[in-house]
């Protein structure tokens, strides 16, 4: 296997590196969530990486040619093939330095997909690659819950109830989308048990989410981010709330910060502070009702979404993260 | 160790191998760096027999047993952009589930090669050859040869990486060998010497648009109506290009390994003063020869023309194969369902190419061989009887024939 980088965690903002490896050039809207994930992922990863992207907002709104805000390689990859694109760019590199063909030198391999890349139409390519243990490769999905770029349809990481524009709100049907959103990191760590590294993130808290960009990339082996992005277009709320809604998500107890490395969960934060009591999660009500995409839901809609998020917290073996519990099948085991 | 230095090849042989066997020395000799493999019958021989030259380390390479066949010309899409040396292939439905990781794989002008074990495209269910898979994407920018036996198997796919990766092309090459006639078939097969391989086979170099952290380029940007004429006409200059690149290639080949056609985009077998030119592509050539052999003793002044390289189509020695002829017959292993005159693809091609003729033969179509149906020598004497019919009654046209068919 080749050699992967040495990042160090950073300890605090001062830290971060100062280069860009994401820059001007690119046209997404104001108080893009998801760019600014694209820029902290790279200034984490730093310059000897090579950045794969499938199609989605961060594919159309970043790269327009002539003028890609990429420092670093970068090349587009279909909508479903973010972890075969990953696969492929690890293999290719691999096999030639091992040949001789190439200089022998870590170089980091990143495939990004959104919601509709990775949760839906390349969640087979994605698992697939994270069986592969002998390539050093991280793959990110920035998770904005749905088809933005397309005109915000829904996607299977789209929330209860959600307004889009396959999922409108009419005069007979209230709620469109009645599909819960994928709990797809646990799905894939559970599901990929040689896996050595899984986390969730959100880039409003930024020094998190790089530490998570260096711990993927230096752990060895296929590594898999899901992080959370809040979207003023496709959320329907006033762009400057983008770091605060990412917040209130988790302070809501919604969306849940963790680490699974080696098999052994971390939660961290406020998702820790929720988890150990120290902190009491804020009602989902408050979180919903700042945006448009929610506007349409009546108060027995709300209680339905509290309720699930309670159920997570309070009945899952492991809270907000694992839905399953070990309950009794009523048959007396004590002989045994 | 590279496979150039493990020895199995140094010496030049003899061996009865099937067509992908045929492939899978060549993707060994060739040194190829990443290989995808998923199952579907009948390429996937290829495969098998790659793998187990890897698991008894014959051959270095990168073997990926992909989840789908998308996921498997996507991996060979991105190793071949990083600068590897990729193979993979598929057949039938399984080539058209690749479809979009084929489609911009010729459009990102990524020299990948890939095997398409030509496979009827099921429902209903069928493993035989049909065309209508690798003709599929004859538009897009893929280079598509139909091989006619296991030596030429092994040798187009040498030729295959030499032309696909020369920077005056850089586009993928796709080697269509018939499902079961070719894939399953065994033949005696000179092997060279590894040595031959790497005089003709240079490193592929993928030049400034290799993705690496040294040359920091952004690739397949958002074009729009800004630019995209502009990149396809690009590919367009590409696909002229290739012809020279074939010819070159092709008589180098010639010179090191000491065998091939004069021409390396069709055959020609009897043709000098026929009246009567069947056309055909791959196996196809067997049975045909056979009977135009036969038809020769009988005095009747019948012969055959082999289009080997569909793309890009040789038109000027299509032209001048067929110019003087009084009719051409085209077999087509394929189907184009509503198109002019109900013909195949071949056909329509080929009457497309001989239209600016100011004395042209008549052209007469025949579907024959479909699902792997085989194509009998008095299946093409029935044709030829036809075609003379036609002639002696001054038909120009004829609809087109299914040959050995129930009604």
């Amino acid at each position: 296997m080749a050699t992967v980088h040495e990042l160090p965690q950073i300890r605090g903002v001062k830290e971060i590196p100062l280069e860009e490896g994401y820059t001007s050039g690119h046209r997404t809207c104001q108080g893009c969530e998801s760019a600014l994930v694209m820029r902290l992922m790279i200034k984490a990863a730093g310059p000897r990486t090579i950045v794969v992207g499938s199609t989605g907002c961060m594919y159309v709104a970043n790269t327009t040619y002539y003028s890609t805000p990429w420092v670093v390689p970068w090349m587009h990859t279909q909508l479903g093939s973010a972890g075969s694109a990953a696969m492929g760019t690890a293999a290719g590199i691999a096999a030639q330095m091992r040949k001789g063909k190439m200089k022998d030198e870590p170089i980091n391999v990143i495939a990004f997909c959104g919601d509709g890349g990775g949760v839906d139409m390349g969640l087979s390519a994605i698992s697939a690659t994270l069986q592969h243990d002998e390539y050093n490769l991280m793959i990110i999905c920035y998770d904005n819950e749905s088809y933005a770029n397309t005109d915000i349809q829904v996607s299977g990481s789209s929330p209860y109830g959600a307004n889009s524009t396959f999922s409108p709100p009419g005069k007979v049907h209230r709620i469109m989308n009645k599909r819960w959103k994928k709990n797809t990191a646990p799905m894939l760590s559970v599901g990929h048990p040689g896996l050595r590294y899984v986390a969730t993130a959100c880039a409003s808290y930024g020094l998190d989410f790089t530490n998570k960009i260096r711990r993927a990339l230096t752990i060895g082996g296929p590594t898999f981010v899901h992080c959370i992005d809040p979207c003023p277009k496709g959320w329907d709320y006033d762009p400057k709330y983008s770091h605060e809604l990412g917040m209130l998500a988790v302070e809501t107890g919604l969306w849940v910060q963790y680490e699974i490395i080696d098999g052994g969960l971390v939660l961290n934060g406020t998702s820790r502070s929720i988890a150990n009591g120290i902190r009491s999660r804020k009602p989902i009500e408050e979180y919903l009702m700042r945006q448009g995409r929610f506007a349409h839901l009546v108060p027995e809609d709300i209680k339905l979404f509290q309720d699930k998020i309670d159920e997570s917290w309070e009945k899952w073996w492991i809270p907000g993260v694992v839905p399953m519990s070990p309950e009794s099948d009523g048959v007396d085991d004590s002989d045994e | 160790m590279t496979t150039t230095e493990s020895g199995l090849f140094q010496v030049e042989k003899e061996e009865l191998i099937s067509g992908s066997e045929a492939v899978g020395i060549a993707c060994a000799m060739a040194d190829v760096d990443v290989i995808t493999a998923y199952p579907i019958r009948p390429y996937d021989t290829v495969m098998q027999y790659v793998s187990r030259l890897k698991a008894d380390g014959a051959f270095d390479c990168d073997f990926i047993v992909a989840e789908s066949e998308h996921s498997q010309f996507e991996i060979v899409k991105h190793a071949s952009a990083v600068g590897a040396r990729t193979f993979c292939g598929s057949s039938g439905v399984g080539w058209f589930y690749a479809f979009e990781a084929i489609a911009v794989t010729a459009g990102l002008r990524l020299p990948v090669v890939a095997m398409v074990g030509n496979r009827a495209l099921d429902d209903p269910g069928a493993f035989g050859v049909e065309h209508n898979d690798a003709l599929a994407v004859r538009d897009l920018g893929w280079l598509l040869y139909w091989v006619a036996t296991a030596q030429e198997a092994l040798d187009m796919a040498l030729m295959a990486w030499r032309i696909a990766e020369d920077s005056q092309c850089f586009l993928p090459f796709a080697l269509s060998c018939d499902g079961s006639f070719l894939t399953h078939s065994q033949a005696i097969v000179n092997v060279p010497a590894q040595e031959k391989v790497n005089s003709f086979l240079p490193a592929y170099d993928r030049g400034r648009l290799l993705l690496h952290p040294d040359n920091p380029i952004t690739i397949a940007p958002q074009a729009n109506e800004d630019w995209l004429m502009e990149i396809r006409r690009q590919s367009d200059e590409a696909m002229h290009q290739t012809p020279a690149v074939i010819k070159k290639a092709y008589q180098e080949f010639k010179t090191i390994f000491g065998r091939g056609d004069p021409s390396p985009f069709i055959e020609e077998y009897m043709t000098d003063d026929a009246d009567i030119i069947l056309v055909g592509m791959g196996t196809l050539a067997l049975p045909v020869k056979v009977a135009v052999r036969q038809m020769r003793q009988e005095g009747k002044k019948v012969g055959f023309l082999r289009v080997k390289y569909f793309r890009p189509f040789a038109t000027d020695e299509i032209r001048e194969a067929l110019g003087k002829c009084k009719a051409v017959a085209v077999i087509d292993r394929d189907f184009s369902l509503g198109s002019p005159s109900y013909g195949g693809v071949l056909f329509n091609d080929i009457r497309s190419a001989l239209y600016p003729l100011d004395d042209r033969p008549n052209m007469y179509n025949f579907i024959a061989g479909l699902g792997g149906r085989e194509v009998r020598v008095r299946d093409v004497n029935d044709m030829v009887n036809m075609v003379q019919d036609a002639l002696d009654t001054g038909k120009k046209e004829l609809d087109t024939t299914w040959i050995n068919v129930r009604e």
